[in-house]
């Protein structure tokens, strides 16, 4: 009965948010306070609703209910409890079924945290909310139901794709769906003001945390899915340029931009028509990533269930809510009015010209993504776009932004002294020139790319150390400012790991026997001998391994070859030791003949840098929510 | 209505028709005009010796397989295993294409991961992919003895391609 109590709830749940979409946007309209009064309570049911939807599956994986078609072809009886339950979204439906659930949790979160929003808002907010999660919840329901049974049922499940058996499954897809959900909320409220004809600063003023909060939960994300490719799927690197890797990114890449320009349109009142474009877009961006990873137009890596059906649904849901957005935007954003005026060494400058290179490179992005696509469309044949295109065009757009974020904080709004701010900067760029060459030179190789990637990232550090030290004198160091500084910390972090490993990382394949050693990175990796563990449900081979250097003993690496029971291929479990500014990585290959194994090491410098950046710029994005000036003006802004 | 507000709707209105088109197309499945004609001919060296050649007039008499591969593409290590258990089989010789590969990085990959191919042609500026009309990595052919293209894969093999098209054609062409 429980699957069916879910079922149940999950129909419930849409004929609420069909309420919920069309009264309280009517009621706004016509000036119906009663129909206004009923988005938080539908809001809040909705919520509820899911929930339940959401429990009841979990449930059934927790009691290994077969008859359920979902959990029999994602789980089964042998795998460890805490993959049973992250397997509620390993696959198509469970995974939609966690879209809508974080989204109507977005919802609630708007009705429990906007009490001293304008009630009109409020309601157009989660009028426009109700609408995209009525779509998504028909769907669930018409092509996607995770409550199927599977008549009779199976004796056992068919288990997880054992690539997805690890704890990365457990965090990273309700991170980083949280992150490409929340963008409906800033989307929302851009819709409701260019309903409402009130497309001013106070708009800004309330999406702001929320599209903040987003972008955090989205950062996260896709640094712990990187993480995850890193250590589970063993072939060391942490960043592929799939489609679906692209499909997060380029929403990431829109929302930085979003994020930007809103705080312009908050302080300055500009931008608005451009703040309100991003804000659509960011969705919109989100919504053709699941479609791109839903549909299977592209080939990938993560293509789950291919369903023609499931794609069309998706692309007409997208032409909805994308297509009439847009014919809206072009209907009211012309009536906006103009902000401030500023002048070409002001702030607003600076931050637009970061927002066309953000742009610019999540355009070309999504082109390289969508091209294979575009040229089958176009009957030019097929091909695959691969790392050397993304590498090609993307690194180089992000050239003169990090040479802006070096000067854009040191600017004031409307107009600022560039002169003034350029004769004041000349130490930082003292400094990034030192590290430009000193840095190569003690990491034993000097490349121009790597000596460009540390004059960029200590070009950024030294300029945004001189400012918190003057910001700290005159008492302004605000929470707001620190997360700025924090998250663009965050992105040299990010850039020193990135050029770290991209010019010293070393790596060796290597025949090993019991006994014999190799070096890499001034390390000495010994193998002891290999041996055969049993585990849950997999069965593994397991070297044994000693890390030393200069004759010290530092760890003992497991590295393992495991292979699932229900799966014919092998998987590789690498075995990492983390460092602050090195990772040695093991994973062992296959058995070669005569007790030799072929075994694959590496030496990856900074490389944990990459994660601990994008840690870094969370952080900030939460310093920055946090802001309780920002907060009381918040409150003030909506009395 | 300002023309140029216009601008992002229309922009989407041209990528929802690439979508719609690219919708009814499979990626992993298409006909290829290659299919029922004589395999290309051409003359590589051997990726694990330079210094020999290959040429798929030398299979002639036998069904073979030639699988697109490369060592930097992700799905090829996700079919990797698939064509592992397909040599142990031994059912036909399956010839490698290595596709725009370093010589270095694909060896690596062999070693590590099993090497299912007989021999592997080696093709590092993909001009005999050209002429297979490879459209991204890996593919698969089915080549008969008189060296007829009977069956093209996009994509990777996956153990349900093998077992219902694959291994029943190779039944067939024996």
């Amino acid at each position: 009965m429980i699957p069916e109590f879910g079922h149940y709830a999950l129909i419930l749940a849409l004929c609420v948010a069909i309420i919920q979409g069309v009264l309280p946007l009517l009621g706004a309209h016509q000036g119906r306070r009663e129909w206004i009064l009923l988005a938080r309570p539908a809001a809040q049911s909705v919520f509820l609703l899911l929930a339940i939807a959401f429990f009841n599956l979990g449930w059934s994986f927790y009691t290994n209910d077969f008859s359920v078609l979902y959990v029999a072809e994602h789980s089964n009886s042998q795998m460890p409890l805490i993959y049973r339950l992250g397997a509620v979204w390993g696959g198509h439906e469970g995974s939609l079924l966690l879209w809508v659930f974080l989204l109507s949790t977005w919802t609630f979160l708007v009705a429990q945290l906007s009490k001293s929003l304008d009630e009109f808002m409020v309601a157009r907010v989660i009028g426009v909310l109700g609408l995209v999660l009525t779509g998504l919840l028909l769907f669930v329901l018409l092509t996607s139901n995770p409550f199927e049974r599977l008549l009779p049922a199976a004796q056992d499940g068919r288990s997880l794709n054992p690539l997805l058996q690890d704890p990365g499954l457990v965090f990273h897809p309700p991170m980083l769906y949280m992150g490409y959900v929340g963008f409906s909320v800033a989307f929302a409220f851009a819709i409701a003001s260019l309903l409402s004809g009130r497309l001013d600063a106070a708009w800004a003023r309330w999406s702001r945390p929320w599209a903040t909060a987003a972008w955090v939960f989205l950062t996260l994300g896709i640094a712990l899915g990187s993480w995850w490719a890193y250590y589970e799927l063993g072939w060391g690197g942490w960043w592929f340029w799939d489609p679906v890797e692209n499909a997060s990114f380029i929403p990431w890449l829109v929302g930085t931009a979003l994020l930007h320009s809103l705080a312009v349109t908050e302080k300055r009142g500009g931008f608005k028509s451009w703040t309100v474009l991003l804000a659509i877009t960011a969705f919109s961006l989100s919504l053709l990533g699941t479609f791109l990873v839903r549909s299977g137009v592209l080939t990938s890596v993560h293509a789950f269930a291919t369903d023609p059906k499931r794609g069309i649904f998706i692309l007409i849901f997208l032409v909805l809510v994308v297509g009439s957005s847009l014919t809206l935007y072009a209907w009211r954003a012309p009536k906006s009015t103009l902000g401030g005026k500023f002048s070409l060494t002001s702030r607003e400058t600076f931050i637009l010209l970061g927002n066309v290179f953000l742009v610019v490179s999540a355009a070309s992005v999504l082109l390289g993504t969508l091209y294979p696509l575009l040229i089958d469309a176009l009957h030019l044949g097929k091909i695959s776009v691969g790392p050397p295109y993304f590498n090609s065009v993307f690194v180089p757009i992000m050239v003169p932004l990090l040479v802006l974020m070096g000067i854009g904080p040191w600017t004031s709004w409307k107009n600022s002294d560039l002169l003034a701010v350029i004769k004041r900067l000349w130490i930082a760029a003292l400094a990034a020139v030192i590290a430009a060459v000193l840095i190569p030179f003690v990491m034993g190789e000097f490349t121009w790319l790597s000596s460009l990637g540390f004059l960029l990232a200590f070009w950024v550090i030294a300029s945004g150390v001189m400012q918190i030290i003057r910001q700290a004198k005159i008492g302004k160091a605000t929470r707001s400012f620190m997360g700025m500084q924090c998250a663009h910390f965050g992105i040299t972090v990010f850039v020193i790991g990135v050029t770290m490993v991209g010019a010293y990382q070393e790596e060796k394949d290597v025949r090993m026997l019991a006994g014999e050693s190799v070096t890499v990175g001034g390390y000495q990796i010994q193998l002891q001998g290999v041996s055969a563990v049993p585990g849950p449900n997999y069965k593994a081979m397991q070297g044994t391994f000693l890390l030393s250097r200069n004759g010290t003993l530092e760890a003992t690496m497991y590295p393992e070859k495991r292979s699932y029971f229900s799966s014919t291929m092998p998987m590789t479990e690498a075995a990492i030791n983390v460092g602050l500014t090195r990772d040695i990585y093991v994973s062992l290959g296959e058995e070669l003949d005569d007790k030799a194994w072929a075994v694959r090491v590496y030496y990856k410098p900074f490389v944990d840098w990459i994660w601990a950046g994008c840690l870094l710029m969370g952080l900030g994005g939460v310093l920055a929510m946090s802001d309780k000036r920002y907060r009381m003006k918040l409150r003030k802004a909506a009395v | 209505m300002k023309a140029k507000f216009l601008i992002p709707l229309l922009l989407f209105m041209v990528l929802v028709g690439f979508l719609a088109v690219g919708l009814n197309r499979d990626p992993q499945e298409i006909p290829s005009p290659l299919v029922g004609k004589q395999a290309p001919a051409f003359e590589l060296p051997q990726l694990a010796d330079p210094k020999k050649n290959f040429s798929p007039e030398s299979m002639k008499g036998q069904p073979w397989i030639l699988n697109v591969w490369a060592s930097w593409c992700v799905a090829c290590r996700e079919e990797h295993p698939v064509l592992v258990e397909l040599g142990k089989l031994q059912v036909a010789p399956i010839i490698g294409l290595d596709y725009k590969d370093k010589r270095e990085d694909a060896m690596t990959m062999l070693a590590l991961q099993g090497n299912p191919y007989l021999l592997s042609a080696f093709d590092a500026n993909g001009r005999v992919g050209i002429d297979y009309g490879v459209y991204g990595v890996p593919e698969t052919y089915v080549i008969d003895k008189a060296g007829v293209i009977r069956f093209k894969h996009i994509g990777p093999i996956t153990m349900a391609v093998l077992n219902q098209k694959i291994l029943p054609l190779l039944g067939e062409l024996k």
